[in-house]
């Protein structure tokens, strides 16, 4: 079995005991049901090259765990026909999978320049330091409470979220909350942490971060009514709506439009 | 004349549950499916060329042309992939569009692949984006129902496929072969050209890879024709497009105008500048793009314009800053931000913006030395056109640019540490 050269690079390890404890180290995939890996297999049938159901893959092993561990990385290894060297330097590439079990919820803020200009760091600062114990702030993708217990929090900064005309803007889950202030994002992060769940500005009503990793696999059953919601959010469709009050369209298209004729073989 | 605004792409967005396929086809949706399921394909990619669209994702290459690359009767499986990446700092179009209304990129989903002849398409979206990525499934689920995907389309005997693919938040996986290679499950790093992909894309096989935009816009292409589509824009970059708008304006939003619209005029649609504090610098096409400063408020918005006036287009993401934003810090963030998304693959990007990063942070604590702006302008020197991707010339813009139009901005910021230069800091340095 060959391991990817990117692991023996990353380990400070020499290769021989990096490759004993890559091929030895037996992981238990047991807490992936039966379920799990029927919806790994849909997955697979997706594509037409199994290994390109590896991304969401790893999203339906974190709807489990919360975060991507060894076994998660063994559960997709054995699945594609993969060394869990292979799929390790996947995970490690890709901000969204996280090495540590993450919290009930995920809060992330979006401190890229414009919503940091617009008050993304503050906001973010301001978490940090509720979400902090014995007077330190919280860290980057650090979590507040036991991981995966009711109220728990795991706090990161985010870039750019593509949301940058309504900054400064917060995700929970990866849902949107728009045009936040340091205060209502301490409301709101203080009402998750009392087991509320207020309604994101656009989205869903809210989970938690593994049902959200769940969909993001591409799982959606029942859950229909999540589609509802406003088609976009008013700042979104504001030149549609000068338009409209202007009476502005785009110049009239013509009843008939031809296409071309059948361009000669060269 | 044609109007300020020219709603094209968004002119749904404002109708109730705009999302779902009644509505999109109340609002002559899938008509132009129909009518493309009926000509040559050769005929389609023809009428795409003769429109003159140009690619919404940045790099504005011809897309009619592109489709042409694709080898025909070369026996291997061709591919269609969306660039739904989304992840350029203040680019904040494709998202919404795919939110209120995701048929439009399906139906042009359908075109293009009827006309490149592609039997799998796949939709690559960046995986922050909960709520889209949830409307983009519904909609496929929908159009396959209606018999508008899978086999035999409409009764065409034409097969195809759509998988909505989530990405997992790198936004080096919007440069088209880093997304490739993501797609096939591996890290997302470029890969070197050629071999492009039109001949060796996915799985190795004839590949197209477009923007959002790009292709909601082909069904409006189909139903209009060339010459319609290019009554909106210039010569050279025609069309609507959608301008985004955000920072401190009065009303950021997203601006659907045609090709060549001065900030001048949209920001008088978005308001003016928020509070009336005067503009400062501003991003014509996302922080990739060199910055733009007051004295371009009439530069024409398109690609021929913007470059002329030393920018460039990307994609017409405006990001508007006023006078109370510093520029040396707002370069600062940026830089951070390709440090952290820089793959790694090549050095000059993966160690240039890690030092550009350190000195940029050591001048805006105040404890930079004036010499720093040369280092600054060295360092850029040896990323641009020296690295592997565009991600690493796309790093450099906004320091070459801040520097270029505000360089006393960074040598006040010095200005105190000047004195030891010549002496115990120079000294440490040699
Ligand atoms: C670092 C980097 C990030 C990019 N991100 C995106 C993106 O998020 N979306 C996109 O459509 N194009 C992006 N591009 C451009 C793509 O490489 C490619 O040019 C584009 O998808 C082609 O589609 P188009 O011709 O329709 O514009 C990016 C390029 C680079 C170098
Ligand atoms: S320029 Fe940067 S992002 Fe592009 S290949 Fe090199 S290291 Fe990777
Ligand atoms: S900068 Fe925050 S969403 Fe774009």
């Amino acid at each position: 079995m060959s391991t990817s050269e990117e692991v023996y690079a990353a380990s400070p390890l020499d290769p021989v005991e990096t490759q004993r404890l890559v091929q030895e180290t037996p992981a238990d995939t047991s807490v992936f049901d039966e379920l799990t890996e029927q919806r790994a297999r849909e997955i697979i049938a997706r594509y037409p090259v199994p290994r390109s159901a590896l991304l969401p893959m790893l999203h339906l092993v974190q709807s489990v765990e919360g975060h991507v561990s060894q076994a998660g990385i063994a559960f997709c290894a054995d699945l594609l026909d993969l060394t869990a060297a292979e799929v390790s330097a996947v995970a490690t590439f890709y901000t969204m999978y996280k090495r540590r079990p993450c919290g009930e919820h995920l809060v992330s803020v979006c401190t890229n320049t414009l919503c940091a200009a617009l008050g993304g760091d503050a906001i973010y600062a301001k978490l940090r330091e509720h979400l902090g114990s014995d007077g330190k702030p919280l860290g980057h993708e650090e979590t507040s409470g036991e991981p995966g217990a009711p109220g728990s929090i795991t706090l990161e900064h985010a870039e750019c979220l593509a949301a940058c005309d309504l900054g400064p803007v917060l995700q929970v889950n990866y849902e949107f909350f728009d045009n936040q202030t340091p205060e209502k994002a301490l409301e709101l992060v203080k009402a998750l942490q009392a087991g509320e769940k207020p309604n994101p500005t656009r989205g869903a009503p809210l989970t938690d971060f593994r049902q959200a990793e769940l969909q993001l696999a591409g799982f959606f059953e029942g859950r229909e009514a999540d589609l509802d919601g406003p088609s976009a959010a008013p700042e979104t469709v504001r030149g549609a709506r000068i338009a409209a009050e202007r009476g502005w369209t785009a110049p009239a298209m013509p009843d008939h439009a031809e296409f071309p004729p059948l361009p000669e073989k060269k | 004349m044609v109007d300020q605004l020219t709603p094209v792409l968004t002119k749904r967005w404002l109708s109730p549950r705009s999302w779902t396929l009644k509505t999109y086809e109340q609002l002559e949706g899938y008509t132009a499916l129909r009518k493309a399921l009926a000509a040559h394909p050769d005929q389609i990619i023809q009428q795409c060329k003769d429109s003159g669209l140009r690619g919404r994702g940045g790099a504005g290459f011809p897309t009619g042309m592109k489709w042409g690359f694709i080898p025909q009767g070369d026996g291997k499986p061709h591919y269609l992939v969306i660039n739904a990446d989304e992840g350029e700092p203040g680019t904040c179009k494709d998202i919404p569009l795919m939110m209120a209304d995701p048929h439009s990129l399906i139906e042009g989903i359908i075109i293009t692949s009827y006309a490149i002849r592609a039997n799998f398409a796949a939709i690559y979206v960046r995986g922050e984006v909960l709520h889209c990525i949830r409307r983009l499934n519904a909609a496929v689920k929908e159009a396959y129902a209606a018999g508008y995907l899978g086999k035999d389309i409409l009764g065409s005997g034409f097969d195809l496929d759509v998988v909505v693919h989530a990405g997992a938040g790198a936004y080096i996986c919007g440069e088209e072969t880093a997304l490739l290679d993501s797609l096939e499950g591996r890290r997302g790093q470029p890969r070197l050209k050629p071999p492009f992909p039109a001949t060796a894309g996915l799985y190795a096989s004839p590949t197209v890879v477009n923007n959002v935009e790009t292709i909601a816009s082909v069904p409006y292409i189909v139903n209009g024709g060339a010459d319609w589509f290019r009554t909106m824009g210039r010569e050279r970059s025609p069309g609507p497009k959608i301008y985004s708008i955000s920072g401190h304006v009065e009303k950021p939003g997203q601006y659907e105008a045609p090709m060549g619209t001065t900030l001048r005029q949209l920001l008088e649609l978005a308001g003016g500048m928020k509070d009336g504090i005067p503009l400062k610098f501003w991003t014509p096409g996302g922080s990739s793009t060199p910055l733009f400063t007051a004295e371009h408020l009439d530069v024409p918005l398109d690609f021929e314009g913007a470059a002329e006036a030393g920018s460039m287009l990307g994609t017409t993401a405006v990001q508007v800053f006023n006078e109370t934003v510093s520029v040396p810090w707002a370069v600062m963030k940026w830089t951070e931000f390709y440090k952290h998304e820089s793959c790694g693959k090549c050095t000059p990007c993966r160690e240039g913006t890690y030092w550009l990063v350190q000195i940029l942070q050591r001048m805006v604590r105040g404890e930079g030395t004036p010499s720093d702006i040369d280092t600054l302008l060295d360092v850029c020197d040896n990323i641009l056109g020296r690295s592997f991707c565009a991600l690493g010339d796309g790093a450099v813009s906004p320091i070459t640019s801040g520097i270029k139009y505000f360089k006393d901005e960074f040598l006040a910021l010095c200005d105190q540490n000047a004195k030891y230069e010549a002496t115990e800091l120079a000294g440490a340095s040699a």
